[in-house]
């Protein structure tokens, strides 16, 4: 009667599990709709209630940008090289506020859905998943007025900026690989909660933001890399402001670190997922 | 001819104790790390030793069962039994601690009514986002998206955000949503604990099609009745453990024997199949306040009406009910039979359906579960038909007919009477001057 029935029957078993899960990417792309519908809700329902809306999304990053010029650039006097400071710190507080948020909504995504996850099955890594997709269109508004900013401010970016997709990227999987961790985490130990703010500000001032990459000096400058943003901000400041060389080794420990802790949060996620109904 | 749809094999699930509200804190973590290293040479702390029974129950133990395409089965139980945790299982939510299950084709599970609604969304945005939770797909939604609002009733309001919705819009929409869903297997968690008396009929109408389109069907429920009307089969968990599998009039009469479950509103429709003989069928069976909501709880001060309807299958029958009103002790507190009826009395019954209803007093009976003993009888002295436990019904505590005592109210029944008290005398006994 209903066409959506197949015919052919797939058999499931549960069974008890144990030790370390591998991640189930078919049964991940049986689910895209719901991850598409998840991700959707989470935009929608971000901004309702909100008198300023999507403003949101560009007051933040440029209020900050603001203070860290008037701080930063014209008091402390950090050199931002040949590019404005105003334009040097948007530039990267683009990819900062978007990795800022997403983490928190998908730290907190599961320990939210409560409801959801004791009540219905589908592959867990959707909701923290979801909520980084969904935190990328606050990347995207923010970038439309970098762009104005750059247009104000006369600068060109270089053929570099075809490189931005990957940096986009890169920048989410960073935020995925934080997002699972704290996730999975904050179900078994509420303090997360409280730790994700402190945890993000402590990581602003560790992230070339407000200053460049280049003020860690030369043998440390690799290590600095291990701070994935790291790589993330100085490859948007690069591909689009197209200022100093290429971020070399430094951009590969960042892909690396990031690398590690997406297999990590992976495996981790995959391990408690088991429980989460029952904890949660 | 029908090919297994689940098979659970030996299934177990134990929770730690106090799981249930668990996470913890790091706080809680370092203590007791801290505690297991300081008490580490006698290896008895948390972390150190494998954890004993004391910490453990087992919510749901070895229950193994198969059941085939197209069957209905009932999960009867008290609360705690391990019924919902056999849902969560078998609908993939929950991890089995031993055992296995297999489950072929497609299942929906509704543990819950209008999960994943979310206030702030339209009613239009929160049917796509509730059909994707419970497992549809966008096609499917689009497709019977009308079907859903017009079932819903809800057409005028389907851009407004939820959370402006009244209860019963929100409960029907919501219900809407998971009465189309069409999945082989249907896994339903006692959806019929809310909503009024229109809401909860028309879900039991749903949850019937269902059954009788050939989908398998799992149904909790303390509701004797729709277990007995929707079920082909039935399995009553007792402490995690399954007590009885059978045909449902069986177990639950096995399970009522033991635990004066309510059962207070039965329904026959089919005579061939309803209780009773060649002479007379029951059709209905039912107690009901006498005023306001069907559904409403009986309080040991409410009236209510006890009603039966019957066929009467022979012409020319003298017949009159008789009703035995039994308490939890097994004690007949009245009998009660049509001496008041004016109509029917002592005239012969043609053939047909027949009502009687009995009209019972507030501040009569005590609390408690209570059963009625049917018995049709002709001539005034010949039993023609006798049926026990027919209805099973509460009658609720109130606190404020009580004076302060919160006790057991002793007796078998609960009347209020008038009652007078008059001062005869000022003073003490030894003087009594001025009488």
């Amino acid at each position: 009667m209903d066409q959506t029935t197949p015919a052919r029957r797939t058999t499931v078993t549960v069974r008890p599990s144990s030790g370390w899960a591998r991640v189930r990417s078919r049964e991940l792309w049986e689910y895209r709709e719901l991850f598409y519908f998840l991700t959707w809700r989470d935009i929608k329902v971000r901004y309702k209630q909100t008198a300023f809306g999507a403003a949101w999304a560009v007051l933040q990053p440029f209020m900050t940008m603001v203070v860290f010029s008037l701080f930063f650039g014209s008091l402390a006097g950090i050199s931002s090289g040949d590019v404005p400071y105003p334009v040097f710190a948007f530039a990267a507080l683009v990819p900062w506020t978007f990795f800022a948020t997403a983490v928190a909504l998908a730290g907190n995504s599961l320990v939210e859905q409560e409801r959801i996850l004791s009540k219905v099955y589908f592959p867990r890594l959707i909701v923290p998943a979801a909520a980084v997709l969904a935190s990328l269109v606050d990347l995207t508004v923010a970038f439309v007025v970098l762009l104005g900013m750059m247009l104000v401010y006369g600068i060109v970016p270089s053929a570099a900026v075809v490189t931005l997709p990957f940096f986009v990227v890169f920048a989410a999987l960073t935020a995925l690989a934080v997002g699972l961790w704290l996730s999975a985490l904050n179900v078994r130990y509420r303090d997360v909660r409280y730790v994700i703010p402190f945890l993000v500000q402590l990581w602003l001032f560790a992230s070339p933001v407000a200053y460049p990459a280049s003020l860690v000096p030369e043998p440390w400058n690799a290590v600095y890399g291990l701070n994935p943003m790291v790589g993330v901000i100085e490859g948007f400041r690069w591909a689009l402001l197209g200022d100093a060389e290429p971020p070399g080794p430094m951009l590969a420990v960042s892909v690396a670190a990031t690398a590690a802790l997406l297999v990590g949060g992976l495996l981790y996620f995959r391990r408690m997922e088991r429980s989460f109904a029952d904890v949660v | 001819m029908a090919d297994v749809a689940v098979r659970a094999v030996e299934l177990g699930k134990r929770y730690r104790i106090g799981e249930r509200q668990p996470y913890q804190t790091v706080r809680d973590v370092i203590a007791a790390s801290a505690r297991s290293r300081l008490s580490r040479p006698s290896r008895d702390a948390a972390g150190a030793r494998p954890p004993t029974d004391t910490e453990w129950v087992w919510a749901l133990e070895d229950v193994s069962f198969e059941l085939a395409e197209g069957e209905a089965l009932g999960i009867i139980g008290r609360n705690g039994a391990g019924k919902s945790t056999l849902l969560k299982i078998l609908s993939r939510i929950t991890e089995p601690t031993r055992g296995h299950a297999d489950i072929s084709g497609r299942v929906g599970a509704l543990l819950e009514v209008g999960t994943g609604f979310h206030p702030e969304l339209t009613g239009r945005e929160n049917i796509t986002l509730n059909g994707a939770i419970l497992g549809m797909r966008r096609a499917e939604i689009d497709r019977k998206f009308d079907d859903i609002v017009t079932f819903a009733g809800v057409e005028r309001f389907i851009d407004t955000p939820v959370k402006r919705y009244s209860t019963g819009m929100h409960a029907r929409l919501a219900f809407a949503v998971a009465a189309h869903l069409e999945p082989d297997i249907l896994i339903v968690d006692e959806v019929l604990a809310v909503g009024d008396a229109e809401f909860q009929r028309r879900c039991m109408g749903k949850m019937g099609q269902a059954a009788r389109s050939g989908r398998t069907v799992l149904f909790v429920s303390h509701n004797m009745a729709a277990i007995e009307s929707l079920c082909s089969r039935a399995i009553w968990l007792e402490a995690g453990r399954c007590a009885a599998d059978g045909a449902p009039a069986d177990v639950i009469s096995d399970y009522l024997a033991t635990s004066l479950s309510v059962l207070n509103d039965r329904f026959w429709p089919d005579p061939d199949l309803a209780p009773g003989n060649d002479r007379v069928r029951l059709r209905r069976a039912r107690v009901q306040p006498e005023l306001g909501d069907p559904e409403d709880l009986i309080f040991v001060t409410t009236p209510f009406r006890i009603e039966f309807e019957y066929w009467n299958m022979r012409p020319d029958a003298r017949l009159n009910l008789s009703l035995h009103i039994y308490n939890e002790h097994g004690v007949i507190v009245f009998n009660a039979v049509p001496s008041l009826e004016t109509v029917w009395r002592g005239r012969p019954f043609p053939r047909g359906l027949f009502r009687d209803t009995c009209h019972v007093p507030g501040d009569l009976l005590n609390d408690g579960v209570h059963r009625i003993e049917l018995l049709v009888v002709e001539n005034s002295s010949h039993v023609i038909h006798r049926m026990d436990d027919v209805v099973v019904f509460e009658v609720r505590d109130i606190g404020d007919a009580r004076e302060g005592w919160y006790g057991r109210w002793p007796g078998a029944v609960r009347p209020r009477l008038v009652w007078e008290t008059e001062r005869l005398a000022a003073g003490d006994p030894a003087a009594p001057g001025d009488r």
